[in-house]
């Protein structure tokens, strides 16, 4: 009787199970990378919104101060966004007859709010609180990135808690002394590491890693 | 559960006298079931879930689980891609002062209950209110509030409550009523307001009287009925009748050092309990400089939480106390006339030793001893104890009497008696019911002087213009031709008196959610200025009264401060009324003060301790709060004690029919330990027919048996009733939570056998002197391993190491604590049928331990919370790290990481973790939301979770801190529990500094800890509970 399976069945054997390990693996890499990637995470991707509104210009060019309108960010969790008449401080003056301006002046007419699209977003089951991250020497660009070039907002980091704790595990390689965190255009000293130990000690900042320092 | 029984015969005392023999006399029990060792307490103990036949009540078998859970595992590894949804930022087109968001802000207003205020602070979250705390400036409250305060923020968001203008059936409006206001004012305008009636609730508030009164003189015709189920008419009266004027009574217990209960449960319930339980409890301490411990009696009839803290505690019918209270004043040689040697005598049955002790110790504390009787108590004893407390030298001590709170306060019993009666004789043509429900409450009374029943339905039909404000479309409001919705506290502006007389002003937090109005703004339609709103109407009157060029800061400050500076009554002097007649004291009873026969059976009411006379029956958190004592939850039964069920041949859940006067319910028993002989208490406000979807049609409704003119007892020897009480045959499930998350001490059972087991029972007492002869008695079991073994390595603790402190001498098991832990930390209510298979997720329990005879045994409380273990047995055997151990000593619970395993509530000795076996969280429910605390996550189904000591208050204070780049002072972290405690018997605080209260409190003597031989190192730890009684009582030492 000749034999069911050809000789090179065994080979297929073989592969196919050899194979399945590095296919799992595959998968699992596909997964991991479709996870940190873009598409799951917006990173890099401006989003529409009611008001083309540029960073670059307002921050960048003009040099208002991130504060001028994110009031709350050194008192509250919420950084605060600003009410339409925080817009309307200057735009009642200038540009008063943009096109591109209307659903602002439409919102202080109506008195409806500006319904902006969330650029930055942590899930519900994480409590960030910016006052304390400023209060301790990050600057807003070390999470929010360059905003003072950003035409369109966009996401500049993941968000992701493996994100969170490459600062939280060595806040040396990313805080700035207090005066510059609300600066755009500081650059980190050569000896990053150095003087940021040195900030570590001075500021007091804490290595938190425990659980419930976000999550409650 | 069911109790011990002889086969059919009930409830077998001689079985568990003996077991309690073998046991020891000085070990705790937790009920009867305990002491019986029966096999469903035995299941309760050992299992786990004990209730849970591992099989849904939808019919999911336990095998599709598991393999849901393999399918579930296999997917698990996608969810790491899930992409958060888009969500949109809604920031103010002009930002409004003050708030910041992610800042919540508070606000003083007034919680009133009972027409009592109570101050309190609101916290709210970028506008809306989210949790209730007590306003420190506010003399009833002083930072704390009661249970009812705690879970009103509940009703505000309540999906049930009225939502609409109803006219006779159908949706209307406001504007659609005022045009029938408008009318009814020109009618009665001609009529002088002849046939117009208002019905109110007790109403203390200063200027909603004198917009009542306002309305009374334009339409002199007209009448005011105040009246509610739990009126306190007795203790009005009976403070008349000794002073003959209207007076409120107010009791200055920090001075007090012997203080006396005649069916008082002063502790817990009335006007001024939250104060007077801080009061009582701060002269609970044996310690520090100048310390004097004082002393509490109490006489009761039920178990109430003030006869558990009682020194000494005396059982008896209520219907003897009055006869109690006659004998106490004849020892006391207090003269009354017509009782004692100027007529009738009490007729015995009193231990006359008990009494003579306790005349004794008060003789001895002239000046700084008072005696209170219960608001349920005839009025005789309201005066006898007047009485006693002049001649005790009490009054302006330890007693003070202002001004009636009330104003012009109408008799409530008789007065809803004078309406019920004119509305069947066709007198009444219009009639206005203000948040009064006497549809379902006055059940049927009588009417005076008349055999015939007459149904107050039948009588309130025959109105011509019914008109209901309220908070929901109840009882009352179904056969009212108008429903107006009332808006909640939260919603509205007005004022109201405290016990004291304080005034505090309510201030709105958030607009009515629905078309709500307040009662001045629906009188304000009658007097014809439908335009002036509640804020207008209270401001104008404060203006009136203070007259001042400075109104306006007079007017802020009081707003900001909650209270009204200097508003509290000032203290009149009083002299007992010389006129004094034997009919002041028999005309109520004919028998008066004639003990009634020692083997009739008497049926007491009495409000019920959550959900009051009904009014919170829609709140679940009241629902599922367990009872003080009886920890029994969504339901009421009829209670009585263990020999009475015994001779009756009933245990608990057996269905009994009660009948009075031809009217009848049927009732589940319920075995209480400590509760009076021959006596049988059910309580107010169950039976609810329109509730809502939580309250409708669970319970009993007891009303229909009280009868006028006293409703608050039947006894065949005072008044006839026909009692009749039989056994149905039936049985009725009930929700118990006492046997719930017992702590299994009997795993080392040959030291259990030894004669000195109850020094390791988990609550510790001993008495005043033999806390001085040994201070350290709780910690003498020793059964603490040295620290060091462990496998693990230790940890040092540099920074914080937080902790908790419970003392068991102050805590007066109050249940606040309970209801404000599921406040602020958006804890889900499971309902009964999950209740009954122990899964409530109360973060924080209230045990209740008994000890000594089954009949009349001491009782004890115990706050159970997480222990934040040293040596946390939960954190060893989760295989997903989802509650692990944070460097300040935190145990933490990660909500996010947690795959339900359950293995950690299966480790802990204490059994204080909580699964979501179901979703219980409402995520549906559009105002529930509202509710919610932000910087809490609402957990969802297969979940674990537990007590956190309130972590977001303690990241929150450590932000603060920090930022000011200070370290967290004792103090800044106030835990929920901590915070409502009236009794100030919790404390949180950093275990490391040796300054802080929590660090002094755990260094004292009577500081211990639960189940030390296990090493878990517990961070909470108990301080012991003290008894101080009066050596000279009968069987004392």
């Amino acid at each position: 009787m000749s034999q069911i399976f050809h000789r090179s069945t065994n080979t297929i054997a073989r592969v196919s199970i050899y194979g399945a390990v590095f296919l799992l693996a595959a998968m699992g890499y596909a997964v991991y990378e479709l996870s940190a990637s873009p598409y799951i995470t917006d990173v890099n991707i401006a989003k529409d919104q009611p008001v083309p509104f540029s960073h670059k210009h307002h921050v960048g060019e003009l040099g208002l101060d991130c504060r001028y309108c994110h009031t709350a960010v050194e008192t509250s969790s919420s950084a605060g966004m600003p009410p339409t008449q925080t817009c309307m401080t200057c735009h009642s003056q200038i540009w008063v007859n943009s096109p591109m301006l209307e659903p602002v002046r439409a919102s202080y007419r109506d008195d409806k709010s500006i319904q902006w699209i969330r650029v930055n977003a942590v899930p519900d089951f994480v409590y960030f609180n910016h006052s304390i991250h400023v209060a301790k020497g990050v600057g807003c660009v070390t999470c929010h990135g360059p905003v003072g070039d950003m035409p369109l907002t966009w996401r500049a980091n993941t968000l992701q808690m493996s994100w969170c704790l490459d600062c939280h595990n060595k806040p040396e390689n990313f805080v700035r002394p207090r005066e510059q965190v609300y600066s755009t255009r500081y650059a980190a000293p050569a000896n990053q590491v150095e003087f940021g130990l040195q900030l570590v000690k001075e500021y007091k900042i804490q290595r938190l890693t425990n659980c419930t320092t976000c999550h409650r | 559960m069911t109790t011990p029984n002889k086969p059919d015969q009930g409830l077998d005392l001689d079985a568990l006298r003996a077991r309690q023999e073998t046991r020891g006399k000085e070990r705790m029990w937790r009920g009867l079931e305990e002491l019986a060792d029966t096999q469903e307490h035995r299941a309760f103990l050992e299992n786990e879930f004990p209730h849970d036949p591992g099989k849904e009540p939808g019919g999911v078998h336990r095998r599709d689980v598991l393999k849901w859970m393999a399918a579930s595992a296999a997917l698990a590894g996608l969810s790491g891609c899930t992409k958060l949804p888009e969500q949109e930022i809604v920031p103010y087109v002009k930002s409004p002062e003050e708030i910041i968001p992610g800042k919540p802000l508070y606000y003083a207003t007034t919680f009133v209950h009972g027409g009592v205020g109570t101050g309190v602070l609101v916290e709210s979250h970028m506008g809306r209110p989210t949790k209730i705390e007590g306003n420190p400036l506010h003399p009833g409250s002083l930072g704390a509030t009661d249970i009812f305060a705690q879970a009103s923020i509940l009703d505000l968001y309540d999906p049930d409550r009225s939502q609409v203008v109803i006219h006779e059936g159908r949706i209307s409006s406001w504007t659609a009523f005022l045009s029938q206001i408008a009318d009814l004012r020109t009618n009665f305008a001609a009529t002088r307001g002849a046939g117009l009636r208002i019905l109110t609730e007790t109403i203390t508030s200063p200027s909603l009287a004198a917009q009542i009164q306002a309305l009374l003189e334009e339409f002199p015709e007209a009448r005011w009925h105040q009246w509610e189920p739990c009126s306190r008419d007795n203790a009005r009266e009976g403070a008349r009748v000794a002073f003959g004027r209207d007076v409120n009574t107010v009791y200055r217990l920090d001075k007090a050092d012997v203080i006396v209960s005649l069916d008082s449960d002063f502790l817990y319930s009335g006007p001024g309990a939250v104060r007077y339980a801080r009061d009582f409890a701060a002269r609970r301490n044996a310690e520090g400089p100048g310390a004097k411990m004082n002393r509490l009696y109490v006489v009761e009839q039920g178990a109430t939480t003030t006869g558990a803290m009682a020194d000494h505690r005396l059982a008896m019918r209520a219907s003897d106390i009055p006869g109690f209270a006659a004998a106490l004043a004849e020892a006391l040689d207090v003269q009354l006339p017509g009782i004692g040697s100027n007529g009738a005598s009490p007729s015995g049955g009193f231990p006359t030793k008990w009494i003579a002790a306790l005349a004794n110790d008060l003789r001895s504390h002239q000046g700084r001893c008072v005696v209170i009787a219960g608001e349920q108590q005839p009025q005789q004893v309201h005066t006898i104890a007047h009485a006693l407390n002049v001649d005790l030298g009490a009054t302006g001590n330890t007693v003070i009497y202002t001004e009636a709170i009330g104003i012009r306060h109408t008799t409530e019993q008789p007065s809803i008696v004078d309406l019920h009666e004119d509305m069947a004789n066709g007198k009444v043509q219009a009639l206005l019911i203000v948040g009064a429900n006497p549809v379902y409450g006055v059940g049927a009374n009588p009417i005076r002087g008349e055999s015939t029943r007459l149904d107050f339905t039948q009588s309130l039909l025959k109105v011509k213009f019914r008109v209901h404000l309220g908070p929901y479309d109840d009882e009352t409001a179904e056969l009212c031709h108008w429903h107006i919705p009332e808006a909640h506290y939260l919603e509205s502006w007005g004022d109201a008196r405290a016990y004291d007389g304080t005034v505090s002003l309510i201030q709105p937090l958030i607009a009515p959610l629905y078309e709500g109005k307040t009662a001045s703004e629906l009188f304000t339609a009658l007097q014809g200025h439908a335009d002036k709103s509640s804020y207008d109407l209270v401001r104008e009157y404060w203006k009136s009264q203070w007259n001042d060029s400075f109104f306006d800061e007079l007017w802020a400050t009081s707003l900001h401060d909650g209270v009204i500076a200097g508003s509290a009554l000032p203290p009149i002097p009083l002299k007992l009324e010389s006129e004094l007649t034997r009919e002041h004291f028999l005309d109520v009873f004919p028998g008066f003060p004639r003990t009634p026969s020692a083997q009739n059976l008497e049926v007491v009411f009495r409000p019920d301790p959550t959900i009051y006379d009904g009014r919170y029956a829609n709140n679940a958190w009241l629902q599922e709060a367990p009872k003080p004592i009886t920890k029994l939850t969504w339901d009421n039964t009829a209670q009585m004690s263990p020999a009475t069920a015994a001779k009756r041949g009933l245990s608990n859940g057996d269905v009994v029919q009660i009948v009075i006067r031809e009217r009848s319910v049927d009732a589940p028993v319920w075995i209480v330990p400590g509760h009076a002989d021959n006596s049988i208490t059910l309580h107010l406000g169950y039976g609810r027919r329109r509730a809502g979807r939580v309250g409708t049609g669970i319970g009993f409704n007891v009303s229909t048996l009280q009868f006028a003119p006293w409703p608050w007892l039947a006894i065949e020897d005072w008044i006839p009733t026909g009692l009749k009480i039989t056994k149905t045959g039936k049985a009725y499930p009930l929700a118990a939570t006492q046997h719930h998350n017992i702590i299994d001490v009997n795993g080392h059972k040959e030291e259990l056998e030894s004669q000195n087991a109850f020094k390791r029972d988990l609550v510790r007492t001993g008495t005043l002197a033999e806390f001085k002869h040994n201070p350290k008695f709780a910690q003498e079991a020793g059964e603490a391993p040295a620290s060091g073994l462990t496998l693990y390595p230790g940890h040092e603790y540099k920074g914080y190491s937080w902790g908790m402190a419970i003392d068991l001498n102050k805590c007066v098991g109050c249940g606040a604590c309970v209801v404000a832990c599921q406040a602020e930390n958006n804890i889900a209510v499971v309902g009964k049928e999950q209740v009954m298979r122990g899964r409530e997720m109360h973060w924080l329990r209230i045990d209740t331990y008994f000890r000594g005879d089954v009949e009349t045994p001491e009782t004890y409380f115990e706050p159970v919370p997480c222990m934040h273990c040293e040596n946390a047995p939960c954190e060893a055997v989760c295989p997903v790290a989802a509650t692990v151990h944070s460097p300040e000593g935190l145990n933490e619970m990660i909500y996010n990481r947690c795959v339900g395993t359950r293995y950690c509530s299966n480790n802990c000795p204490y059994k204080v973790r909580r699964f979501n076996f179901e979703l219980y969280s409402d995520f549906a429910t559009q105002s529930l939301k509202g509710l919610r605390n932000p910087n809490v996550t609402v957990r969802s189904r297969g979940v674990m979770e537990k007590c956190t000591y309130c972590v977001q208050r303690i990241q929150s204070a450590k932000i603060e801190a920090e930022k000011a780049d200070r370290s967290v002072r004792d103090g800044d972290i106030v835990t929920a529990c901590e915070a409502v405690c009236p009794a100030q018997a919790i404390v949180f605080g950093d275990i490391n500094d040796k300054s802080s209260r929590v660090a002094k409190l755990k260094a004292g003597p009577r500081d211990y800890t639960l189940l030390a031989e296990l090493n878990t190192r517990p961070r909470t730890s108990y301080l012991a509970r003290l008894r101080n009684p009066n050596p000279l009582m009968p069987g004392e030492k």
